[in-house]
């Protein structure tokens, strides 16, 4: 709550907070706003250009463009905040161990990040779907074996950095406990430049995500997920191109949302001084 | 010098060792076994048995491990299950294309960024730095896959300026050809380099040495030309250095689009085949690329800055 309050302070973070809410909104409201049906083919209707009735225009099934994109934020919102803050989650706990322990398994990380990073991020995602073979729960698992790396990386740099600061010495003077000085004393300072990061990877991921569904490794259609609405619209691009752009200006209106988000975080929690 | 390359290549030894280990694992986590996963159902268990053989899956793990390390090593990579080939004759054929585009692509950022990280220097903190900002944070919020199909669409069958895709023969007709795929990926990085680049410029303009040429009694233009921009520029070869990984992963599914027959093409390719030891040969290969590419840009940096020789 202490972050959203922050957040809305900065003009960029206030702006991308609004971009996403209404997002969220339209997604949650359009099966009740919404006179059609994202899903039901209507033939007659087919390929219509934007127009009044159908703000974005109607795909070669006659569906609903507008109806359909917003019913797509669901899924790529959904999988996108999985993807980043569930390894977000498991990187931030290694990194707090190794930088507060250091030794082997400090070293041992390092050494893994450095051969990780190697890897193209695309690279690897796609390897690792194409072993394990296409489908959303897969996706998942690519994700997490790519994505918790840099957030372990950041926050044990950050843990070695506070480790170091007077307040800690005092927790060892007070004798508080190991695992308390981790979570409530190092943890909630060290996850802040993560929760940044954080802002950047979400668009990335996006973009990911929906590009791994373009190329038929991700969600499956006929889920209306942004990156199956463009590969969809491919062969009907130079009758229909508002079939191709809107999916498109979504994910470029959520990558804008998430980015001013950053941007807010980032001035918001640098301290003062 | 010497010295200085020789330690680095020394260091990549344990990374090359790691990346060889990972693509070995990749294939050990495939769920069930991958002879028949490759074959699929059509083959007979003396086949599948001589797959077997074949990949020596009937070794221990750390024997296999060792049979992917000579491949490695040795340099073939693998042999390809649908080409029949080793997988680096697949790559050699397909470098050329991906390295132009990469190199391609840098250039095509630096002429982007460049006057814009400029402008954002001299202007910062105005409405101007601020627009300037905003663009390039919509540019980094185009899905690259999308942003081919607008060019197509707009430079391509609306304009009729580019092919939709396709190489030619030559370096020069390739110059035209790959301009819209270079683009794409060249937009990514521009919006990288734009932000270190006006950061850099930034700092440098606080430097002594700055002030030190103005009371010589050269002129803003000749400070900015001769000192400021040169010094700052070194730091954006090691901000590509950084990025090098995510510019040629980029071109993976700018290939794919544009039909270009580089690696990133290759490699969708291979996994729509299910082709596993290209997919893994192939994986490998992009990693030990990355870090062949980080070593020049490192040695690069080191001859470019003396401070850093000196380390």
């Amino acid at each position: 709550m202490l972050v959203l309050k922050n957040l809305l302070r900065s003009r960029a973070g206030a702006v991308g907070v609004a971009m996403l809410a209404l997002m969220l909104a339209g997604a949650a409201l359009v099966p009740v706003l919404s006179p059609w049906d994202g899903y039901a083919l209507d033939f007659g209707a087919a390929m219509q250009p934007p127009s009044l009735s159908h703000w974005f225009g109607t795909d070669n099934f006659g569906r609903d463009i507008l109806t359909r994109v917003l019913t797509g934020a669901l899924f790529d919102l959904r999988i996108a905040v999985i993807c980043v803050f569930g390894p977000m989650a498991f990187g931030t706990l290694v990194g707090l161990v190794a930088g507060y322990f250091g030794g082997r398994v400090d070293a041992a990380l390092m050494r893994l990040t450095d051969v990780v990073w190697a890897f193209p991020f695309y690279v690897l995602v796609l390897a690792i779907v194409g072993v394990l073979g296409p489908s959303e729960a897969n996706l998942y698992i690519a994700f997490f074996v790519v994505n918790w790396i840099g957030y372990a990386r950041i926050v044990r740099g950050e843990t070695i950095l506070i480790a170091r600061l007077e307040y800690i010495e005092a927790t060892r003077v007070l004798r508080f406990g190991t695992f308390r000085v981790l979570l409530r004393h190092i943890l909630p300072n060290a996850v802040t430049p993560a929760l940044v990061y954080a802002m950047s990877d979400v668009v990335l991921t996006v973009q990911a995500v929906a590009a791994l569904s373009f190329f038929g490794l991700g969600v499956q259609p006929p889920a209306p997920e942004w990156g199956i609405l463009i590969v969809e619209s491919i062969d009907y691009m130079r009758e229909a191109p508002w079939m191709t752009l809107f999916p498109g200006l979504a994910i470029v209106w959520i990558g804008i949302a998430f980015s001013l988000m950053g941007e807010g975080l980032s001035t918001a929690l640098k301290p003062k001084g | 010098m010497i010295q200085v390359i020789l330690k680095r290549l020394l260091m990549l030894i344990p990374v090359l060792i790691g990346i060889t280990l990972i693509g070995f694992m990749l294939l050990q986590v495939m769920p069930g076994d991958p002879a028949s996963r490759a074959m699929g159902t059509r083959a007979s268990p003396e086949e599948l048995a001589a797959m077997r053989r074949l990949w020596g899956l009937d070794q221990p793990l750390w024997v296999q491990y060792l049979y992917f390390l000579r491949d490695c090593v040795t340099g073939s990579f693998g042999v390809s299950i649908f080409h029949k080939v080793p997988v680096i004759a697949l790559v050699a054929e397909r470098l050329p294309f991906t390295l132009g585009i990469v190199a391609y692509s840098t250039l095509i950022a630096l002429v982007v960024a460049l006057p814009f990280a400029i402008l954002a220097a001299l202007k910062r903190g105005t409405a101007v730095d601020g627009a300037i900002r905003q663009v390039f944070v919509a540019l980094i919020a185009m899905p690259p896959f999308w942003l081919c199909y607008v060019l197509i669409l707009w430079l391509a069958l609306g304009q009729g300026w580019f092919p939709t895709g396709g190489v030619g023969q030559g370096v020069v007709q390739n110059i035209y050809r790959l301009f819209l795929p270079a683009l794409v990926v060249g937009l990514s990085t521009a919006a990288l380099i734009q932000q270190s680049l006006r950061a850099a410029l930034i700092d440098t303009l606080k430097a002594d040495y700055v002030d030190t040429a103005r009371a010589k009694g050269l002129t803003g233009a000749q400070v900015f030309l001769r000192h400021v921009l040169p010094n700052s520029l070194i730091s954006t070869i090691s901000i590509i250095g950084v990025r090098v990984s995510w510019i040629i992963g980029g071109t993976v599914v700018v290939e794919k689009i544009f039909s270009v027959p580089g690696l990133g093409s290759l490699l969708i390719d291979a996994i729509v085949a299910r082709d596993l030891p290209v997919i893994r040969g192939l994986t490998v290969f992009f990693a030990i690329l990355v870090v062949i590419v980080n070593l020049i840009t490192d040695i690069c940096y080191a001859l470019a800055d003396p401070r850093v020789r000196l380390e």
